[in-house]
């Protein structure tokens, strides 16, 4: 089938097998930050924003997502000009092996958007489908409560 | 048979008596060559020794900072690229059928149907491949582990073991064809108790003639005896009997999984020149270089073994699981292919903690003096003895130690079940066997009325001092005597009672249904493994004064990349990101043992550190030249060379360009190596809170605080990050992660079933570091990765003793298991307390 998606605001005209899973097609089509650690949509590791909401797309269809806008941890910034979470998870020292890392971005940008002052207990509820094994999450939770402050205060990120 | 002890165990090289405390650094002399042995003089001075101390600077501009990750932003960015992160044309997905039954032969296996799918390109059985008996087990040659493992077998073990190999052009494609392998099993008795596994007429699980250990230990496979370990220090008999209290109990530490975020994959293809090439999430790089050579009956120079970021590993990458098979592929389809397993696969087919029975005994005075102490452990190493041996070892080795006791006694044997295969995982052994002498320092500190923590901060061991244990248990040899050149255990115990507020809650249980109880417990692990581990690396220095730094070593995440920058940059006299750091490529890097012991920032630290300073001194040189100075008047900060004075001063770059273009010529760089002499322990103290429901057994985890001396921490925001990340892996083990079997098969291998924790659960948890310097390391730094695994099982046992009074030995501690120990605390005791703690074995 043909699949028409908006993929971090850019369209593409995707050829896909309707039985295909998204994980798999964004990563065909690229998107390699979408990664894979359970296939079941247990860990979060492949969750992307599909029209603004956090899913994870080892468990979603290709067929599903038809028109959708999808947006994947590339789309949120690059090394040059990082998303504040970005910047945040390096600072804090969120990242260690960083394989959870852009799905877990993926639901802190999801918090974020529908609420920019967040309590801790609302990180904790927002990120606890996203699995890590290195952190412990402590150093996650700060950067996540710390980027809300920063977006509050004004400061210019990207984006 | 001859059982081996210490003294059987063959010694590979002399160990050099590394004896060194912080107050004295003993600095090592060249030996004086004898006057007739001049070639051999001659030979030894070719060949550098490793340093035994390391200079301590004034004040660090580089370590002890926390820099930023220099991997970091490519990680949150998505740019940074892991095994299946690249596209590779003409690819085939390869699938391993993986055995239905616990223990069976092989009758017959028909792949005609098989390769008739669409798709489908090559199948292989055992009839196909070199019978190679090996370990998987990435360690030191030769390994301390079992050659009882093959690359296909005509019989299965466990399981999920290996029966056949499909590779196909879609993935779709190679699982329908496993299913269309025909495979005629005569199904076996199979032994899933490991302490029956021993036991006469117990169905012998490695009956096959070739499997044998490679170096002179012990070994029975006849038996399922993997392995055997036992050392004694002075006369426990006699310490019993001076003992006013002995207690013994039995703790059975279980199976649990490391659950990297990224399951194992490999990608291999053939290069340009028709040499092997294995992209694969390792984290011993050279080991399965060598290993996938020995498999495959190749030479180690046709392979080439890249690992790029790694998704964790805990130690379960530290085996060779994928690389053969995707090396077989390759070279007989001369196609590239990728293995990846999955989630259930992970955890039914690749590695996981060992689990054991720990019976401890201990004898103490009513004053608090430990009088004996004896450890008797059955390792369960399920069908394959990878690790058999040292994560035995280690239980001892990392544990024993910290408490002072004249006698000891330490015996422990692993044994072969039907059961998935444990391998190394964080911790190493300490976790299991900890758990069962940190519940049993509680019970006795109880029994003698005395404090928990005054008991332990009695008896713990400080700088200084000693244990016979260090030297009587090494890994598959005599260990290594050394004094303790740091200890901040005291201030970890300290410290963490102000946080956990110990003196203000403890006893404090409250009344009603649910009951408070406070829990700690000490630890203690090792860095590196002493005259055996070994790291190297190569510095070179690029025109505008930045650095390609080449290492052997591993960074799974952990951030070792970093680290090893900043002790170069620390020594070169630069920034750390003017270090481009390339790590785990056995083309490109030189030799490293890989990423485990706890070893990179201390080992391969040592080699940064020594490379660096042959780098160093090679600019001062060209600098002193270019600048028309002395050598012994150049001071360097920041990336410049200052002459006599700050008069005349040179960049980093300057110097580069002349000595490639200019004067003189030469690539100013260096190679080093670095081998420890010592193992200097880090010390931790862990904390818990518990809430326990006395009407569901629920256990709820208030509080956890950890305090962790690890020497120097090159960069204390990982440091912090390593801790962290190891306590919740203890705590969710302690309490939620288990194994559920039938019949040998893994009933739960999914996320959905097999619980680790997220952000939801967490308790409030609270880290620190203790400051300490240790001589023998880089800059004063221990190891920090492992120790912090630990603390979980016993700190929240400990916890809910306090809380309830029931002492749990089989983790995790779940509500039903809870509830129905503290039924039998209060119901009269008819049953014996034996036959009612097997019933909860299992779910």
């Amino acid at each position: 089938m043909k699949l028409n998606v908006k993929i971090n605001g850019k369209k593409f005209d995707l050829e896909v097998n309707p039985n295909a899973m998204l994980i798999d097609v964004l990563r065909d089509a690229g998107f390699k930050s979408v990664k894979s650690g359970c296939n079941e949509g247990s860990c979060g590791a492949c969750a992307v924003m599909i029209d603004g909401r956090p899913k994870n797309s080892c468990i979603v269809l290709a067929g599903q997502v038809q028109n959708s806008e999808i947006l994947t941890a590339e789309g949120l910034g690059n090394p040059e000009t990082p998303h504040i979470l970005q910047k945040s998870f390096v600072d804090h020292g969120a990242t260690q092996c960083g394989y959870c890392n852009p799905g877990s971005l993926i639901s802190a940008k999801a918090l974020l958007d529908r609420n920019p002052k967040p309590t801790e207990a609302d990180v904790k509820d927002a990120l606890d489908g996203n699995l890590c094994r290195c952190t412990g999450y402590v150093k996650r939770i700060e950067a996540v409560l710390d980027s809300a402050k920063i977006i509050q205060k004004g400061t210019k990120g990207n984006k | 048979m001859a059982k081996t002890t210490k003294k059987e165990t063959v010694k590979k090289a002399a160990p050099k008596k590394a004896t060194v405390t912080a107050k004295k650094p003993a600095v090592k002399k060249a030996s004086a060559p004898k006057a007739a042995a001049k070639t051999k003089a001659a030979l030894e001075s070719a060949i550098p020794e490793s340093p035994l101390v390391f200079e301590r600077p004034e004040k660090f501009e580089q370590v002890k900072h926390s820099l930023e990750k220099v991997d970091a932003l490519g990680l949150v960015c998505g740019t940074q690229k892991y095994v299946g992160d690249i596209d590779m044309p003409n690819l085939l997905h390869v699938k391993v059928l993986g055995s239905p039954h616990a223990h069976a032969r092989i009758k017959k296996i028909d792949t005609g149907d098989a390769l008739k799918l669409p798709g489908v390109v090559a199948v292989y059985t055992y009839k196909d491949v070199p019978r190679v008996p090996r370990t998987t087990a990435g360690q030191g040659w030769p390994e301390p582990s079992p050659y009882d493992t093959y690359l296909l077998d005509s019989k299965v073990r466990f399981v999920g073991d290996r029966v056949a190999i499909v590779a196909a052009e879609t993935i779709e494609a190679a699982e329908e064809a496993c299913k269309k392998i025909k495979v005629d099993y005569e199904v076996l008795e199979a032994v899933f108790d490991p302490e029956k596994a021993m036991d006469k007429g117990a169905p012998v699980i490695h009956d096959e003639k070739d499997a044998y250990v490679p170096i002179p230990i012990f070994y029975d496979k006849s038996r399922n005896h993997a392995s055997h370990v036992e050392t004694k220090v002075g006369d426990v008999e006699k310490g019993y009997k001076e003992a006013d209290v002995v207690l013994e109990k039995k703790f059975y530490p279980h199976y649990a999984q490391h659950c990297p975020i990224e399951p194992h994959i490999c990608m291999a293809w053939l290069d340009e020149n028709d040499r092997l090439v294995l992209r694969t999430s390792t984290q011993v790089p050279f080991h399965a270089r060598r290993i996938t050579a020995q498999t495959l009956q190749i030479p180690i120079k046709k392979i080439r073994v890249i690992k790029p970021r790694i998704g964790g590993a805990f130690g379960t990458k530290q085996e060779v699981l994928l690389e053969d098979i995707c090396g077989l592929v390759t070279l007989r389809t001369r196609r590239p292919c990728k293995l990846a397993l999955t989630r259930s696969e992970e955890f039914m087919s690749s590695r996981t903690r060992h689990p054991m029975v720990v019976k401890i005994k201990m004898g103490a005075k009513k004053d608090g003096t430990i009088t004996a102490l004896s450890m008797r452990i059955i390792s369960n190493t399920g069908a394959y003895g990878s690790h058999a041996l040292t994560v035995l070892s280690n239980c001892g080795s990392k544990v024993l130690p910290l408490y002072r006791a004249n006698n000891i006694e330490f015996v422990g044997d692993t044994v072969y079940t039907n059961l998935p295969v444990g391998g190394a995982y964080r911790g190493y052994g300490a976790t299991q066997a900890c758990f069962g002498t940190e519940s049993l320092m509680d019970d006795m500190a109880e029994a003698i009325g005395m404090d928990p923590i005054k008991f332990r901060q009695k008896n713990h061991i400080v700088e200084g001092e000693s244990s016979p244990i260090f030297k009587a248990l090494g890994e598959g040899r005599e260990g290594v005597d050394m004094a303790i050149g740091s200890c901040g255990l005291a201030e970890c115990i300290t410290k963490g009672m102000k946080l956990i507020d110990w003196k203000k809650k403890y006893g404090k249980k409250g009344t009603g249904t649910k009951r408070r109880g406070l829990g700690m417990c000490c630890l203690m692990q090792g860095s590196s493994i002493p005259e055996i581990d070994m790291g190297s690396v190569f510095i070179k220095m690029n025109e505008d004064g930045s650095f390609n730094m080449l290492l052997g070593a591993t960074d799974l995440g952990t951030g070792s990349d970093t680290v090893m920058a900043q002790i170069a940059a620390e020594t070169l006299g630069c920034k750390h990101t003017d270090l481009i750091v390339y790590s785990s490529d056995t083309d490109m890097t030189p030799f490293d043992v890989g990423a485990y012991a706890s070893s990179t920032t201390y080992l391969t630290g040592g080699a940064v550190i020594t490379t660096a300073k042959k780098v160093r001194d090679q600019i001062i040189a060209v600098a002193a030249l270019k600048m028309g100075e002395k050598p012994e008047d150049i001071t360097i900060k920041d990336g410049i060379c200052y002459g006599k004075g700050k008069k005349n001063k040179v960049t980093f770059g300057d110097v580069s360009r002349y000595s490639l273009y200019e004067n003189k010529q030469f690539q100013i760089g260096a190679i080093g190596s670095h081998i420890s002499h010592a193992s200097p322990p880090p010390f931790a103290a862990h904390f818990a809170e518990v809430e326990v429901d006395t009407e569901t057994g629920e256990v709820k985890l208030l509080s956890y605080v950890a305090g962790v001396d690890c020497g120097t921490a090159i960069n204390p925001q990982l440091a912090d990050g390593q801790t962290q990340g190891a306590c919740m892996n203890g705590i969710s083990f302690a309490l939620t992660e288990e194994y559920i079997f039938d019949n040998g098969k893994m009933l739960n291998s999914t996320f959905g079933n097999y619980k680790i924790w997220g952000t939801k659960d967490m308790p409030n948890l609270q880290t620190f570091l203790v400051d300490s310097y240790e001589n023998t390391g880089p800059y004063g730094a221990k190891s920090v990765s492992e120790i912090s695994i630990n603390g979980g099982l016993p700190a929240i046992a400990n916890a809910i003793k306090n809380a309830v009074g029931v002492r749990l030995t089989r983790p995790p501690f779940t509500a039903e298991k809870v509830l129905k120990a503290m039924k039998e605390l209060k119901a009269p005791k008819v049953e014996a307390p034996k036959a009612a703690a097997k019933k909860g074995k299992k779910k």
